[in-house]
């Protein structure tokens, strides 16, 4: 299985030479000479395996590919902080847990290496001319690609085997210079692949006819790129964080010794905090996104807000609106963990009443499709009295809302331990306050005058909501850093948490990894019938957007998939920890 | 046992998902297809039509001309004194204002089709070009790609409802037939049997007719004595235009027209009609 990368990166380089040995090397003027636009293959060119639908493996092998990517690409970039926190803070609980995070790592590693293959396999021979048309416009990006790709390897084995032999003092200072180099790599990995996906949706370096009029930098720089590399980021360190809280709550569940229980207890709040701090910022970047695809065509926005993909967002909104509940319980029954927490737990009703409005908001459809009773019962395709919460200004109110309560949790649990002695803690206290109360009426008063703006202004009535909110993050942190400069600190009670609330943590990595392939699917349908959005048609039998449900399922079945090898991953973990006893002596002997 | 709990906990909660994902609607989007255009017959009225499926199905126009702002809501407004205001608005450098642009609402239509930045009406530019630059795609490049003759339909279909008679011209026998990709084309057949027809769209849902005894909407059994043809799909393509006595707005549904061929909306019409003799 080590060597899967190595035989993933030799097949990526002879699969290029093989299929298009002169454009592997030929040169940028070369390359354009013998290009005239996109292949336009028939329905007759796509090849036929045996019925094997070509879209589903792809699609499959695609998105799990993401999947292990992602995790691997993420959980180095908060191992590194978490590593640093360790040095700053002499803490060596943090060492420990930067180690096991990438423990797990290099049990995916190899298999995101081994689908990775799998996917360029099937790629060529399912869509050979879509391959060689992307091969063409990308021309020696992919060979640095491949070289990129040994690079992260050798990296990465460097990084987690010389851990223990780098570890303290100067030698540290090495060891995550290593780290930053295996992250610079892994970022700039995920950018180039990034370049190609965006370039099938927006393409920029070729003409109307997909002949190449620019340098391959310019294909590159596309217009979707740079929205995508930030909420892909962004949303690798949530995803990361969530998969290793949700290994956390493996080991928590699976340990019987006390000591063990209390360190997997903190992995498991500390990834939370992780998963949270990158899923907090993520439907800003979300929101960039979808303003540049309305930027680059409207008309592709519209087919995603407002077409056949827009009922996808509500099951968008039941994930997400899954997956705060979830988070927001773990933190709750976080409060038990300190004496001081009761404090704070009669709060939390309130909290749970707002997380859960909002989320009903959230799931509320503008128009339904109804049977000819229900029409009728309900007296038009809109709902009268809840009609109203269907459309942008009640969701972006509740989203927002929403995330405002989570950081509150958050904020509980972490005042619940700790008693500010600054003069000025009585007057911070109010100012916090006073925070909350004029962002929430804020928000809810952005979200109120959206109702009054025409369409194309509702978006923007979100902006006030969104720099609010963050607004409301940022102050309260700089205030509770301020105030709990020297609090008198007290004893948090790691490992005194109830089974249920792993349950709750590792509801995280389940709808996260489903959230993912649905978020991975609209975007990928946004191109409807193109390969090449504009540029080269996908002439294909499967050349249609399916049926939720179906899509559904498929997503499903790949999650599966993706669950079973990290439940996997976790027991083989706790496998390699375990040790057989000594055989008792004999009396006799 | 912690990995099988684990893994059956994970099982249930995807599972929970997926069944969430089959109880919403469940709509396939299939690849646009060439329509073919029948040369027998094929006059005004079907170029009308045409021009009509094209502008809410294959155009993909209603997407942004709808009443939610971001374009015109062409289907509600008053297009004869639109058209004509557009031409003779002084940022329009047409012919009439000694530019190079339309010289009538026929090219002006045509303009504002496959070069909608030639002039934007105002209000409607995309965000800090001062109303010199459309969101809207030019419909005769991708991902659009209406031909001429479909070009020439939806312009049709504009000036009709603008209250003008049509001035493009019909299709030849050879723009008729011709596709761009025929091999990978599956050509969409109408229904031409009435009762098909009839329950695709499922009318007796709502209305009584032949004993559903509905009353969400009127009886359609006397349709034929109490409306002409004209009114029956003026009633059917916008349910809202006119609302019957004793029956409010917004209970039908208002894209039939998208639902139907020309040929089945006739059909159904027709056999409508006839239904009360």
């Amino acid at each position: 299985m080590k060597h899967s990368q190595t035989l993933a990166a030799t097949a990526a380089l002879a699969a290029i030479a093989f299929i298009l040995p002169e454009i592997a090397m030929a040169s940028g003027e070369e390359v354009v000479s013998i290009l005239e636009g996109a292949p336009k293959p028939s329905r007759g060119d796509y090849p036929v395996i045996a019925g094997i639908s070509a879209r589903t493996i792809a699609w499959s092998l695609a998105q799990m590919h993401l999947f292990l990517a992602a995790f691997v690409l993420a959980v180095p970039l908060f191992a590194i902080s978490t590593e640093m926190m360790g040095v700053i803070t002499k803490d060596d609980r943090y060492d420990t847990m930067s180690r096991e995070f990438m423990k797990i790592t290099m049990a995916a590693y190899s298999l995101t290496a081994l689908v990775g293959g799998g996917l360029l396999l099937a790629l060529l021979v399912f869509y050979p001319h879509l391959m060689g048309y992307m091969i063409k416009v990308f021309r020696g990006q992919m060979l640095i690609y491949a070289a990129l790709f040994g690079l992260e390897s050798i990296t990465l084995y460097i990084y987690f085997y010389s851990w223990d032999a780098l570890r303290r003092g100067n030698r540290k200072w090495f060891h995550m210079s290593i780290g930053l180099v295996l992250n610079t790599v892994g970022l700039t990995l995920m950018f180039v692949a990034n370049a190609w996906t965006s370039f099938m949706m927006s393409p920029s370096g070729v003409d109307a006819a997909g002949a190449i009029t620019g340098t391959v930098w310019e294909a590159t720089r596309n217009p979707l790129w740079n929205p995508l590399n930030l909420h892909r980021f962004l949303a690798n360190i949530a995803y990361g964080g969530a998969i290793v809280g949700g290994y956390a709550a493996y080991m928590f569940l699976a340990e019987k010794r006390a000591e063990a229980k209390a360190h997997y207890d903190w992995m498991g709040y500390t990834s939370n905090f992780i998963a949270i701090i990158g899923f907090l910022p993520l439907p800003f970047a979300g929101y960039w996104l979808m303003a540049e695809i309305y930027a680059y065509s409207q008309q592709m926005g519209i087919t995603a807000m407002g077409g056949i993909l827009a009922w996808l967002f509500i099951i968008q909104a039941v994930l997400i609106g899954t997956i705060m509940l979830a988070a927001n319980y773990y933190l709750w029954s976080g409060l038990m963990r300190t004496d001081r927490g009761a404090e704070y737990a009669k709060y939390v009703k309130y909290i749970a009443v707002v997380i859960v409005g909002g989320f009903l908001v959230w799931v509320t459809p503008h128009s339904l499709v109804l049977t000819p009773s229900e029409l009728q019962v309900l007296g038009g395709t809109n709902h009268k009295v809840l009609g109203p919460l269907g459309i942008m200004p009640a969701k972006n109110t509740a989203v927002n809302l929403m995330l405002v309560m989570t950081f509150l949790s958050f904020q509980m649990f972490y005042r619940s331990s700790r008693v500010a002695t600054v003069s000025w803690a009585k007057q911070g206290n109010m100012v916090i306050i006073a925070l909350y109360v004029i962002g929430i009426a804020n928000i809810v008063g952005a979200g109120i005058y959206g109702y009054f703006t025409p369409t194309v202004y509702k978006v923007g009535a979100s902006v006030p909501q969104v720099t609010t909110t963050l607004m409301i993050i940022v102050a309260s942190v700089v205030i509770d850093v301020l105030m709990l400069r020297g609090a008198k600190t007290e004893k948090v009670h790691w490992g005194r948490m109830s089974e249920r609330s792993q349950y709750a943590l590792f509801v995280l990595p389940v709808a996260f990894t489903w959230l993912m392939g649905l978020m991975g699917y609209i975007r990928s349908s946004l191109r409807t019938n193109w390969h090449i959005y504009t540029i080269m048609k996908d002439n294909s039998s499967e050349a249609y957007i399916p049926t939720i449900g179906e899509a559904g399922n498929t997503i499903t079945a790949i999650t599966l998939g993706f669950m079973a090898i990290m439940v996997f991953v976790f027991w083989l973990s706790r496998l390699g920890a375990t040790k057989q006893s000594e055989p008792k002596q004999e009396a006799s002997s | 046992m912690t990995f099988l709990k684990t893994m059956g906990f994970s099982i249930v909660a995807m599972f929970l998902f997926a069944a969430f994902s089959n109880i919403l609607p469940q709509v396939q989007s299939d690849a646009p297809v060439e329509e073919e255009i029948p040369t027998d017959g094929f006059d005004m009225a079907g170029m009308i039509a045409y021009g009509e499926r094209l502008f809410t199905g294959k155009g993909t126009c209603t997407l942004c001309h709808n009443d939610l702002g971001r374009a015109p809501d062409l289907l509600v407004m008053n297009l004869s004194t639109a058209f004509n205001d557009r031409l003779a608005d002084p940022r329009n450098e047409g012919v009439s204002a000694g530019g190079e642009g339309a010289s009538d609402v026929e090219a002006y239509l045509r303009e504002s089709l496959v070069d909608p930045s030639a002039y934007v009406v105002e209000g409607f530019g995309k965000k800090g070009s001062n109303d010199t630059i459309s969101p809207m795609p030019a419909v005769d490049a991708p991902p659009i790609e209406l031909n001429e003759v479909e070009l020439n339909a939806v312009i049709a279909f504009l000036q009709d409802g603008a209250g003008w008679d049509p001035t493009v011209p019909l299709p030849s026998a050879e723009e008729a037939v011709i596709e761009e990709e025929p091999e990978e084309v599956e050509s969409a057949e109408p229904e031409t049997d009435p009762l098909v027809v009839l329950d695709n769209v499922y009318c007796a849902g709502c209305h009584d007719l032949e004993g559903s005894e509905a009353d969400v909407g009127p009886n359609l059994d006397d349709i034929g004595t109490r409306m002409t043809q004209g009114e029956i799909i003026e009633a059917i393509l916008y349910p809202n235009a006119i609302i019957a006595d004793g029956y409010e707005a917004d209970y039908m549904p208002e894209d039939f027209g998208e639902q139907m061929h020309t040929v089945e909306l006739m059909v159904l019409v027709d056999y409508l009609i006839n239904l009360s003799n």
